[in-house]
C-alpha cells in the first residue's frame, strides 16, 4: 500500500549553471540571467508498507508531517534556494535535483518496515518530477 | 520529468462496420450524429538519468517544441474525425493516446530519454494512461 503526504514551500531559485556561458544557460534554462524568480513548489512524499495489525497504519502520519516540515519545509520555504540552501550553491535547482534532494534528506528518517516509494516535486501545476531513488 | 498539456477538439464516436443500433448502444451520446468536443488535457513523462552538468532529464522547452509542432498544433482546435490518424479507428481517447504516442515517436530523437507514460483526460471524470 502506498500512503503519500503533500507539503509546499515558496521559494525563488535560478537554473544557471556558473560553468556555462550565459547564452547557453539562456537557450537550456529559458532564463534572463542569474538573479532567480520564484515558485510555490509542491512536494508530495509517498511512502510504501501494510498496515500494522494493531494500529491500521502504514506509517504514524503525523511523524511524517513533522520530517516533511524539518527537512523541507523549514530549511527551504521562503529562501533562495542558490544562496541560502545547500546543496543548491554548486547544484543546480531544477525540479530534478530538488526531488534527488529531498529524497536524500527524507529517506534517513523513514524506518525500518516500510519503504521511501517516491518524491514528487511540482514546480507548476504542468511540469513536476518523480524520484524514485536510485541514481535518479 | 512529466508535462501537462491541454487541446480542444470535436470528436464523434461511431464505427461504420457497426449498425446504427450497434454504435448507440456501445458509444452512448458519444454517438451523437452531429459530434461534440471536449477539453482534453494530456500528460508526457519521460524517464532516465538526470544529467549531471544541465541537472534536466530533458529540457521541459524542448520537450514543449516536440509537442506543440508534432500534437498540438494538429489536434488543437480540430474534429479528430477528419485526422488522418483516425481514418481507421474511432477517435476514443484510448485511440488518441496511441495516436499521440505514434505522433511524438516518428520524430524522438534517440538520444533522448524514453516517454514511459502517456495520460490523457477526456474530462475531469475519465483518463486513460499508457504505460511503456
Amino acid at each position: 500500500m502506498l500512503i503519500t503526504r503533500r507539503v509546499e514551500f515558496a521559494a525563488s531559485h535560478s537554473c544557471w549553471n556558473p560553468e556555462f556561458a550565459p547564452e547557453q544557460n539562456r537557450a537550456l534554462y529559458g532564463e534572463a540571467g542569474p538573479h532567480g524568480h520564484g515558485h510555490n513548489f509542491v512536494v508530495e512524499v509517498t511512502i510504501e508498507g501494510e498496515p500494522e495489525p494493531d494500529t491500521g497504519m502504514v506509517f504514524d502520519l503525523g511523524r511524517l508531517k513533522e520530517i516533511l516540515n524539518q527537512q523541507i519545509v523549514a530549511p527551504m520555504d521562503h529562501r533562495f534556494l542558490n544562496r541560502e540552501v545547500p546543496p543548491f550553491d554548486r547544484v543546480v535547482p531544477t525540479p530534478e535535483n530538488i526531488a534527488i534532494e529531498i529524497w536524500k534528506r527524507v529517506r534517513p528518517h523513514i524506518g525500518d518496515g516500510v519503504r521511501l516509494h517516491a518524491v514528487r516535486v511540482y514546480e507548476t501545476e504542468d511540469y513536476y518530477v518523480d524520484c524514485f531513488g536510485g541514481a535518479g | 520529468m512529466t508535462r501537462r498539456y491541454r487541446f480542444s477538439a470535436a470528436h464523434r464516436l461511431d464505427n461504420p462496420a457497426l449498425s446504427a443500433e450497434q454504435n448507440r448502444a456501445v458509444y452512448g451520446k458519444c454517438n451523437n450524429a452531429y459530434g461534440h468536443g471536449h477539453d482534453y488535457a494530456f500528460e508526457i513523462s519521460v524517464a532516465g538519468e538526470v544529467d549531471a552538468s544541465t541537472g534536466r532529464l530533458l529540457p521541459p522547452g524542448v520537450l514543449d517544441a516536440i509537442v506543440r509542432g508534432e500534437v498540438l498544433s494538429c489536434l488543437d482546435a480540430s474534429n479528430l474525425n477528419d485526422l488522418p490518424d483516425f481514418a481507421g479507428a474511432p477517435p476514443t481517447t484510448e485511440n488518441l493516446a496511441g495516436a499521440i504516442e505514434r505522433r511524438l515517436a516518428a520524430k524522438w530523437p534517440g538520444t533522448w530519454p524514453r516517454v514511459c507514460r502517456i495520460r490523457i483526460e477526456e474530462t475531469r471524470r475519465n483518463h486513460f494512461e499508457l504505460r511503456r
